[in-house]
This record gives structure tokens, C-alpha cells and sequence, in this order.
């Protein structure tokens, strides 16, 4: 069975209707990613998937449990990490500070042990755990983000943009720690602008189109495929 | 002479993974002892004060501006937990004071009537007048709290501009039935716009300023504990906060509730000191006159909120004889700080006699070393005397 199962989803803002029945999985260990254009749907999908929104209609399981209609907290706690569009950390909170608030939902004692693994993946944050987060760089900021949500211990992360507004070296280390993550067992939804980036580390992707999905297949396959070549690739 | 339990702006971490400076370890007062030592500095201010008062050093004019002083540094202590701790904008702080002054003062009106209860007792301080003070003023803060619930619940879903204006209509709407509830409805309970009087004074130095350590006091524990740091993620970003598992609905409903609750509490220490309540002063202007408090000190910072409060209440009446040109210079004063000091008088640095001892004891002085990231030390206790 699936880890995650979305079908027919339908997400409106008010009378405008961001994502129109979209049906994807994900399974134990995999890296999914959505890719497309500005206005596809794709962080409207990750957002309701994670409870910030609440869809029109559609089904939302994780792992045969359905998780609609759930508050973000209550997904939190089910096992379902946020790693939201534009970084949001805690800009007057420490490092240390953030990744605590990653581990609200789980005890001290956990956190102390969850805490260490991610500093093993980003030693950046590590050396700067007394450091304010709002004076952190884009890319420090990011590597904080997605710690923060590692702090939850999530049965699967999701990432919104992860690569907006950094440089290209950075985009670089930051997918690199994706598929480090990824091999160290995390399944990963990934929601990606760089569709070059995103689909050289997903398994499978879903390429979405003004609110529906308009092609599947693997990471590898849709890298070579000539339409999203096209729109998203550069020709 | 007012002594008041202080935080610091944020709660330190339990598992930060010791952040703490390379090298010998630091040496800190265990949790008790700090307690201790800031429980003693408060009684031994407050027996101080006492005792200069019953000397004669403070005259009955000088301890009515205290009693004030402390009334307006709950007010300011409170608010700056939604304003300052949760980050919205509450106009209407006024309005759960009010809300206070006439719950406690009713209670304690009707109880003393019924229990026998005379107003020399409140003066004297009989163990019955004292019980039913102490249940005035939890009362006052009950119906501040339920007044908190039925405006928060629905003004919380709001943001900044929107939030404040509703608070303020809210505000108004309690002070227009204040006023007119008698007349309309046929109760005997506001005394309308002649005011509620016959308030036994209740309201002492040591009553107040007791309030203040147990409002600061409590202040500081819940800003310190994981409902402070789930108060303070959403101050800093909302949507993280929901992300991180945070119910943010609840903490900041607990937030407002728990700021209208001090209010309504200042609000029966207000009503015993002054004796005469009228709805009238329960105005708009009362409400930004608290904010005013609370910006002018630092947002965030309850030494700021209790500094600026005690100055912003002292200053008007030491400028009594220059009655005509005191708003000026009090409006001259907010302008001057918000050009040079934006982020209010203290920012959101608290002040921690914890700290003090701790690098006294490391021989760990500021000027000793340069601008190293310090990690704040636990609770703390600012006299200015």
C-alpha cells in the first residue's frame, strides 16, 4: 500500500479553483516530485496535503487513514513534515531554538536524540546553533527549514521549493542533502520549479498544469521526454 | 518603589544540545536557588515599602501614585503578552479592565452587604475582608477572561489593522453597556453614567504590588514553558508554527485570554484604589495610553512594559503645575523615542538578577570580553526603588 494516497483532489480559492481533481501516490521511500509552472498548483496541493488548506472535495490517506480535514498540527503528529514555500523559519529564534520547535510534538528526550542526526546532516547548522536565525544566509536558512521539519521525525517530508531564490551551488548542496536524506530512509515529496534538479533525483514524477495533471512517469523518463523538454527544460 | 518578578524575552531551550561555550563549565544557580533569591529580593522590597509607608517617609498622596504605578504595570505587563509575546494589536485593553473594575467591585459591593462586611474592615484588613478582596479580584479577572473568549474567538482570525479595529469597537460596545445597561434593561448594577460608587478602598501598597509579583511572576513561567515558546513561533511566523505542530487557534485564543485576565485583575485593583467607577474612563484613550506603555518600554520586554509604566504614570503627576504643557511634552517624549529608538526603550532585553549573580560568579563581565552570544539565564527581578 501506499504511504500517501491523494485522489481526485479539488482545491478552490473562493470562486477560483487552484487544483481541479489531481491523483497521485507515493510510496515507502521514494522521492515523488511534482514539477510545473508558476500557477500549476503544485503548493496548493502540499499545503492542503498538510492541512493548512481544506480541499473542496477528494481523499487524502496516509497509509489507508484518511487525514482530511485533519488541522496542520494533527498532521504533524500523524507523521506528515511541512517544509514550507519561502523558508519561514523562526527569524528571532537561535538555530537551536528552531529545531526545537521542528520537535514541538515529541519529547525532550527524543528530541535530544533526533536533534544530533540533524546536525550530522547539515553541520553548517550545527556550528551555528546560537546564532539568530534571521541573520543566517538563503541557503542556511533553507538547511534549517528542512532540519526543522526532520525534527518531527516525519514518515514523509515535504519539500516546497527548496531551491527558490539560491545559488546555483547551493541549489546543488541543497539536493544533495535531499537524496542524502532520502538515502538514510526519509520518503520525500518534492515540489519543484527547477524542473532539471527536481527530476535527476525524484524516482517518479507528476508534471501538473493549471491544476490537473497533465503527465506521469519516472525521474529519468520525463527528463528526456520531448513536451516537458519543451515547457519546462529549455527545449 | 515597585518590585516586579521580569522575564526575559525568550525561554531558554531544554534540549539545545548544550550550546554552551566550549571550555569549564560555566557555573549556574540551580532552578530552587533562583527562585529563592528572586522570592526574598521581592518580599524584602515589598516589607520595605511597607514599612516607609507606615513611617511616614511615603505620604498618603505619594502611595495612591504607587498604587497607580502598579495597577498600570499589570496593565502594561498584560497587554504586552498579546502585543508583545503573541506580536497582534489589541486596542481594547481598556475594555477588559472595565470589565474587571465592575466584576470585582459588584462582587465585592454585594458580598460585603450580604456577609456583614463593613468598610472599615477593608481598611483594617480583617481575614474575611481579605478573603473577599482576593475573590473580587479573581472574580474581575474571570469576566475580563470570558469578555477575552468572546472577542478573541472571532477578532483572532484577524490580522494587525482588522484586529485592532474590532478590539476597539469591542471595547466600545462594553463601555456603552456599562453605561446604559441599567437603564435600559432595569438592573441596579453599573450605576450608569453617574458611576458605581460606595467601593470600599481596598487597594494597598502591599495588595497591589503583590499582584504585580504574581502577575509577573506567572507571566514569566508561561512565557517560559512550551506554551511560551508555542506563543512566541507564532509571533514569528504563523505558518510555521501550524507546520511544526503547533495549534496556533488555541495559543493565541490562551494568549488574549490569559493578557484580558491580568487586565480584569489590574482593572479590581483600579476600582478599590480610586473608589468611583465611571465608564467613560474606560475609553478609548485608556486603552492606547496602556499600548503607549508597552511600545514606549519594548515590545517583548516586561522590564520595558513595567519601566515605561511607572515613568508614563509618575511623569504626568510630577508635572502637575505645568498642567497645559504636559501632554505636549509627554506626546514630544513618544515621538523623540519612536525616531531614535523604533524598537522602544529596552527592545526586548529583560532583565535578569539570575543572570547578574551567575557572571559574577564566572567573573564574566560584560566588559571583560566582546559581544559574545550569551544564553539568558532563568528568572529575574527588577527593583527600581
Amino acid at each position: 500500500m501506499a504511504l500517501l494516497s491523494v485522489r481526485d483532489l479539488h482545491v478552490s480559492y473562493g470562486a477560483i479553483k487552484a487544483v481541479r481533481g489531481i491523483s497521485f501516490d507515493i510510496n515507502e521511500g521514494e522521492i515523488v516530485t511534482l514539477i510545473g509552472a508558476n500557477g500549476a498548483g503544485k503548493s496548493t496541493t502540499l499545503n492542503t496535503v498538510a492541512g493548512l488548506i481544506k480541499p473542496e472535495s477528494g481523499s487524502i490517506e496516509l497509509e489507508g487513514q484518511s487525514i482530511v480535514g485533519l488541522h496542520a498540527h494533527k498532521v504533524v503528529q500523524r507523521g506528515l513534515a511541512l517544509c514550507p514555500e519561502g523558508r519561514r523559519v523562526f527569524t528571532q529564534m537561535s538555530v537551536a531554538e528552531n529545531l526545537e520547535m521542528g520537535g514541538y510534538t515529541r519529547s525532550d528526550a527524543e528530541n535530544r536524540e533526533t536533534l544530533e542526526k540533524v546536525y550530522a546532516h547539515f553541520p553548517r547548522l550545527k556550528e551555528r546553533r546560537n546564532q539568530v536565525a534571521g541573520t543566517l544566509s538563503g541557503g542556511e536558512q533553507q538547511m534549517l527549514a528542512m532540519g526543522r521539519a526532520l525534527m518531527s521525525k516525519p514518515r514523509l517530508l515535504m519539500l516546497d521549493e527548496p531551491s527558490m531564490g539560491l545559488a546555483p551551488i547551493l541549489v546543488q548542496e541543497i539536493f544533495d542533502i535531499v537524496k542524502q536524506l532520502n538515502a538514510a530512509g526519509t520518503t520525500i515529496l518534492l515540489v519543484e520549479q527547477n524542473a532539471n534538479m527536481a527530476l535527476s533525483v525524484a524516482d517518479r514524477a507528476y508534471v501538473l498544469e493549471i491544476g490537473t495533471i497533465k503527465k506521469t512517469g519516472t525521474g529519468a523518463e520525463l527528463l528526456v521526454d520531448d513536451d516537458v523538454r519543451k515547457a519546462y527544460l529549455g527545449g | 518603589m515597585e518590585e516586579e518578578v521580569m522575564t526575559e524575552k525568550r525561554p531558554i531551550i531544554s534540549a539545545g544540545g548544550g550550546p554552551r561555550r566550549e571550555g569549564a563549565a560555566r557555573k549556574t544557580l540551580p532552578m530552587p536557588v533562583r527562585y529563592a533569591i528572586n522570592a526574598v529580593v521581592v518580599l524584602v522590597l515589598l516589607v520595605l515599602g511597607e514599612l516607609m509607608i507606615d513611617g511616614g517617609a511615603i505620604n498618603r498622596y505619594q502611595s495612591t501614585v504607587l498604587e497607580q504605578v502598579g495597577i498600570y504595570i499589570i496593565l502594561a505587563v498584560s497587554l504586552n503578552i498579546a502585543t508583545g509575546y503573541l506580536g497582534q494589536l489589541p486596542l481594547g485593553h481598556a475594555g477588559f479592565m472595565s470589565m474587571g473594575a465592575y466584576g470585582c467591585s459588584i462582587f465585592i459591593i454585594r458580598m460585603s452587604e450580604a456577609l456583614g462586611v463593613g468598610a472599615r474592615d477593608f481598611v483594617t484588613g480583617t481575614p474575611m475582608a481579605l478573603v473577599l478582596v482576593l475573590g473580587g479580584l479573581v472574580v474581575g479577572g474571570v469576566c475580563a477572561a470570558v469578555a477575552g473568549i468572546v472577542i478573541g474567538i472571532p477578532a483572532l482570525r484577524l490580522k494587525g489593522d482588522y484586529l485592532a479595529i474590532i478590539t476597539l469597537a469591542f471595547a466600545e460596545i462594553i463601555r456603552v453597556v456599562m453605561l446604559n445597561i441599567d437603564d435600559v434593561v432595569g438592573f441596579d448594577l453599573t450605576g450608569g453614567a453617574a458611576g458605581l460608587t460606595g467601593i470600599p478602598g481596598y487597594s494597598s501598597f502591599l495588595l497591589v504590588f503583590g499582584c504585580v509579583a504574581v502577575v509577573c511572576f506567572l507571566t514569566h513561567t508561561m512565557m517560559k514553558s512550551r506554551h511560551g515558546r508555542a506563543i512566541l513561533a507564532i509571533r514569528d511566523n504563523e505558518i510555521a508554527a501550524e507546520a511544526s505542530g503547533v495549534n496556533t487557534t488555541y495559543y493565541k485564543t490562551l494568549a488574549f485570554v490569559v493578557s484580558a485576565f491580568f487586565a480584569g485583575v489590574a482593572g479590581g485593583l483600579y476600582a478599590g484604589c480610586v473608589g468611583v467607577l465611571q465608564p467613560a474612563v474606560f475609553g478609548f484613550m485608556k486603552s492606547i495610553e496602556i499600548l503607549v506603555m508597552v511600545v514606549l518600554g519594548g515590545m517583548g520586554s516586561m522590564l520595558g512594559s513595567a519601566l515605561s509604566a511607572t515613568v508614563l504614570t509618575i511623569l504626568p503627576e510630577a508635572l502637575r503645575a505645568f498642567s497645559e504643557y504636559r501632554m505636549i511634552a509627554y506626546a514630544i517624549v513618544l515621538i523623540l523615542v519612536m525616531i531614535f529608538r523604533p524598537q522602544g526603550l529596552l527592545g526586548s532585553y529583560d532583565f535578569s538578577l539570575s543572570r547578574i549573580i551567575e557572571r559574577v560568579m564566572n567573573r564574566d563581565f560584560p566588559w571583560a570580553r566582546r559581544a559574545e552570544k550569551d544564553e539568558p539565564a532563568a528568572k529575574e527581578v527588577s527593583a527600581d526603588a
